[in-house]
């Protein structure tokens, strides 16, 4: 249906088939020194390379038009659940790309960067405050890698206490983010599920019934991906410590706590931050991530080294570390995501931080209760910094909630997060967050008040949306089994 | 504060809508011992030319690489970043989305995507790439992991020269997974001894070129391979592999890399990228992302994130990686990096750096250095110095050189030894400053 596009646009052609021999699109350095004989220095030498031929003019071209079919934060609302897409501030990116950050070698002498070790102890100075944790480390560089890294003190410290055989389960609620599980079993875990209760809290009789000295460690999601904040969270960790077990938090929604309350004071021994949600350092379109996480001290002798610690005040990395897991990443991790996440925490401060909680929260029950009547929440309390809401009413006209989605897209919204939380039907998972204005937010529950109405009166249009985009949906079916993930030479479109 | 837009009058709507009279009556659920009574001590906030201020002041305390002249790389390079990759990756339309969860509404990210797995595969001479992981260590311990699951063996054989810090991350990781990693020795710099082998492991994992610069012999390392049925594990420099040929010509399985030299700068590691390429046999237990190009009803061709069963998101506890972000927005740059440079680019870069990398050895060693290896080089190279390298480095330092990378850390009976990195963008006056300041400081 090409009349309902809302502009003209052009069916992109690949990069490579763009190109004509001999063009190049860049003005590269070339060496000064003498020449040499490639085949007497480096052997045999490369036969075939098949890679773009263009001009500068037409590379720029391909690469923003490509971006006006990409939607960012900067496009318009984007409230996809568990995401915390929020104002990616411009400044981030200003002080990121200071010459002194970005061009500095990991491998220089620590005499070198006292600049950047001081960036990485003043955010772990600040993260320590506001998880109430008493180490924080940032080489994990994504939040599953951040998960994986805590089990992996987690099992260091069960070893170190001769507990390590007898210790193989961890326990995952059934709400919990799909990357619990899978850092569990990349640790060698055995994975138990422990079911949610009707109120959205964790099912006590459950996990008190799965709590033994098998257990290496629950993982618990707070607030959970339910939006709801643990009420019993307390008394959860004490019993987890009870079997001698240990408490990972799942960071992923940090957005609702910080400011107002610590994961540090509610008994959990670590937990995981995703910088990218919660301290603004951008996506990038699914990474670059950073996965700091916070630990109590007990934890502290297992850390990757080196381990960044301040010496008379003076932030020093120490490598010897005999207890220490190894490493889990290249370098220092993610270096100018903490550069930005530190220029995003001083702009907010100590006066301003909770405002990220308080109104992320606000702006939740303000969807949520605008929406009620047309998508009931999943559950009867205050959400926290996102509602769940469950479209299962529109399910006996054939509309899903997929449907719903992919109808927001021809209003000009991203959708929400669909089917996550796994234990709500139809789940609409929509999170806000602080930096949307009433106005937007008015703006989207018009619209989705409005597409309830029409998938009560025309559900046809929810099935065929979106229908102002360049494809509609795509046969996924067809991408799996008819497998093209690349481009090849001598093969053009209509053969694929 | 300007990041969040409510006026007191909005808060007050919004307040009488949700039906509640302050905002703290949406934290009921946080028990009140649980929740913080005074603000954070954490400092105060910054307005933005003060805070910009503040992040300047700081970075002006490091050493940055355009202060010294850096012969330092060790998987991480000083090298050329065209205009073009800081304009596109910038853009708000990139820079600010979420994974491509969205396919309609996320078609160019979907397409720069298939375009950077398309230049990855072509690049390391493999059937397919995903769409990025985290670095080239955790691609390497992937890798390996990916082999013990494909051949259902838990033994690893991991060369000795490899980056150390690579070595250790597969040691982590493994340790977690009750895997065991045995090394293979090297020998004058490269790896070739492959004789305590068995068929216990699963993969040999060698670098190409090596942590000593040293290009290894991948016909032998496949060979070897063959022997006990092993897979064969890469991890190859992109920049080299422009000019040598590539790991998939050897009958490679896995190939992975540091992305890093592909337009990313060094930012005191981190972001970087990981490249993860292999052959399409193995492409269902691959880990990560992968974009694949399907049609819509109409028949339109678009892109999709596909083999989504893979994943942890839908397999849980059965996924073939807990990878779920990876470095998109670096594998981006990349793309674009290596669209920009095109095939003569990409070629002239590498032979730009094998021309400067043959002069320094001979105006390095002409200044009274040695190499400590014979074996053919690409980029980077060991030169054994007639005293502790690391006086040497820190004395270069302080006149504006950053020599290199002294190893007496990683390897004792490498205590006077240096690895010199030379990419294309270093000029004949830059090496002939490193030599002669190299030859007054050995003088002294």
């Amino acid at each position: 249906m090409p009349n309902l596009r809302t502009k003209a646009v052009r069916v992109p052609e690949l990069i490579f088939e763009k190109s004509v021999e001999g063009r190049v699109g860049a003005n590269i350095p070339v060496a000064d020194t003498p020449a040499v004989n490639f085949k007497d220095v480096i052997g045999e030498t490369r036969k075939e390379f098949h890679f773009p031929e263009v001009s500068e003019l037409e590379l720029m071209r391909h690469f923003v038009n490509l971006s006006q079919l990409n939607y960012g934060i900067e496009t318009g609302f984007y409230p996809l659940g568990s995401c915390t897409m929020k104002y990616n501030p411009r400044i981030n990116e200003s002080t990121a790309s200071l010459t002194g950050f970005r061009n500095i070698h990991p491998m220089q002498p620590d005499s070198t960067v006292p600049g950047a070790l001081e960036v990485l102890g003043s955010v772990y100075d600040i993260l320590r405050e506001l998880t109430g944790f008493s180490d924080i480390t940032m080489q994990p560089v994504a939040g599953a890698h951040g998960e994986m890294t805590c089990l992996m003190l987690i099992k260091a410290y069960h070893e170190s206490r001769g507990e390590g055989d007898k210790r193989k389960v961890v326990l995952v609620p059934d709400s919990a983010h799909g990357t619990n599980p899978a850092s569990a079993a990349r640790c060698g875990y055995t994975v138990k599920t422990i079911h949610t209760g009707d109120d959205g809290d964790c099912d006590m009789e459950a996990l008190a019934a799965a709590l033994d000295d098998t257990v290496a460690a629950f993982m618990v999601t707070n607030p959970s991906t339910l939006a709801l904040f643990e009420r019993n969270i307390t008394k959860i960790c004490e019993m987890v410590h009870a079997v001698g077990g240990q408490v990972f938090c799942d960071g992923a929604n940090m957005n609702a706590m910080v400011g107002t309350t610590r994961p540090g004071d509610h008994g959990f021994d670590c937990m995981h931050l995703n910088l990218h949600k919660t301290f603004s350092t951008p996506h990038g379109g699914g990474g670059p991530g950073c996965g700091a996480i916070g630990l109590q001290s007990h934890l502290e002798p297992f850390l990757p080294g080196p381990v960044l610690k301040r010496v008379d005040g003076k932030p020093i990395l120490e490598s010897d570390r005999p207890q220490s897991i190894g490493r889990v990443s290249s370098f220092q991790g993610q270096f100018l995501m903490a550069v930005r996440a530190l220029t995003y925490l001083l702009a907010y401060g100590k006066e301003h931080i909770a405002d990220i909680s308080r109104y992320s929260v606000l702006n939740a029950n303000y969807v949520r209760a605008r929406l009620k009547d047309v998508l009931p929440p999943a559950h009867d309390r205050p959400c926290m910094h996102e509602c769940v809401l469950t479209a299962k009413k529109y399910k006996q006209n054939g509309v899903r909630a997929l449907d719903i989605s992919k109808r927001l897209i021809d209003y000009g919204f991203h959708p929400p997060t669909n089917y996550f939380p796994l234990i709500v039907p139809e789940c609409l998972m929509i999170e806000p967050t602080e930096t949307e204005s009433k106005q937007t937010l008015d703006d989207f529950c018009d619209t989705m008040i409005q597409i309830c109405q029409e998938a009560e009166t025309n559900p046809e249009l929810l099935h065929d949306a979106p229908s102002t985009q360049i494809v509609g949906r795509l046969d996924e079916a067809k991408a799996v089994k008819m497998l093209d993930v690349r481009w090849r030479p001598n093969r053009t479109l209509e053969t694929v | 504060m300007p990041y969040v837009p409510h006026t007191e009058q909005d808060v007050a709507d919004m307040l009488k809508t949700i039906g509640v009279k302050s905002i703290d009556d949406l934290f009921i659920d946080i028990p009140d011992n649980l929740k913080l009574k005074e603000q954070p001590n954490i400092p105060n906030r910054l307005d933005e030319h003060a805070l910009l201020g503040k992040l300047q002041s700081l970075s002006e305390q490091n050493t940055d690489l355009t202060r010294v002249t850096c012969f330092l790389g060790a998987g991480i390079y000083d090298k050329f970043i065209p205009s073009t990759v800081g304009a596109v990756i910038s853009r708000g339309e990139f820079l600010t989305a979420y994974t491509p969860y969205q396919p309609e509404a996320s078609q160019g990210y979907l397409q720069t995507i298939y375009e950077f797995q398309s230049m990855v595969a072509e690049l390391y001479g493999m059937d397919l790439a995903n769409a990025s992981m985290y670095d080239g260590s955790t691609s390497m311990a992937e890798a390996a992991i990916m082999a013990t699951y494909i051949k259902k063996r838990s033994r690893i054989a991991c060369a000795s020269a490899i980056h150390p810090h690579y070595k250790k991350v597969l040691g982590t990781y493994t340790w977690s997974l009750d895997l065991d990693v045995d090394t293979i020795p090297d020998s004058n710099g490269a790896t070739t001894d492959y004789s305590a082998l068995t068929e216990e492991h699963a993969c040999i994992v060698v670098q190409y070129p090596n942590f000593y610069g040293v290009i290894e012999d991948l016909a032998e390392a496949r060979k070897a391979a063959d022997r006990i049925g092993a897979l064969l594990v890469v991890v190859a420099d992109p920049t080299a592999c422009a000019i040598l040929p590539p790991p998939g010509d050897f009958g490679a399985d896995i190939v992975v890399g540091e992305g890093q030299p592909l337009g990313i700068p060094m930012g005191y590691g981190g972001p970087l990228l990981g490249l993860f390429a292999c052959k399409e046999e193995y492409v269902r237990l691959i880990p990560g992302r992968i974009v694949g190009r399907t049609s819509d009803a109409q028949g339109r061709s678009g892109f999709t994130m596909t083999l989504r069963t893979r994943e942890q998101d839908i397999r849980r506890e059965k996924a073939t990686s807990n990878i779920c972000t990876n470095e998109a927005l670096m594998a981006l740059a990349s793309t674009v990096y290596m669209s920009a440079l095109g095939k003569n680019g990409m070629t002239s870069v590498a032979e730009s750096t094998v021309q400067n990398t043959q002069y320094a050895i001979k105006q390095l060693t002409a200044a009274g250095a040695k190499l400590r290896f014979d074996g053919k080089v690409f980029g980077e190279f060991v030169l054994e110095l007639p005293k502790s390298a690391d006086a040497v480095r820190d004395a270069l330092l302080a006149q504006g050189i950053l020599a290199g990378l002294p190893l007496g850390a990683y390897d004792p009976t490498l205590e006077n030894c240096l690895l010199v990195a030379v990419t294309e963008i270093r000029t004949k006056a830059q090496i002939d400053d490193f030599a002669t300041k190299l030859a007054k400081e050995l003088a002294n």
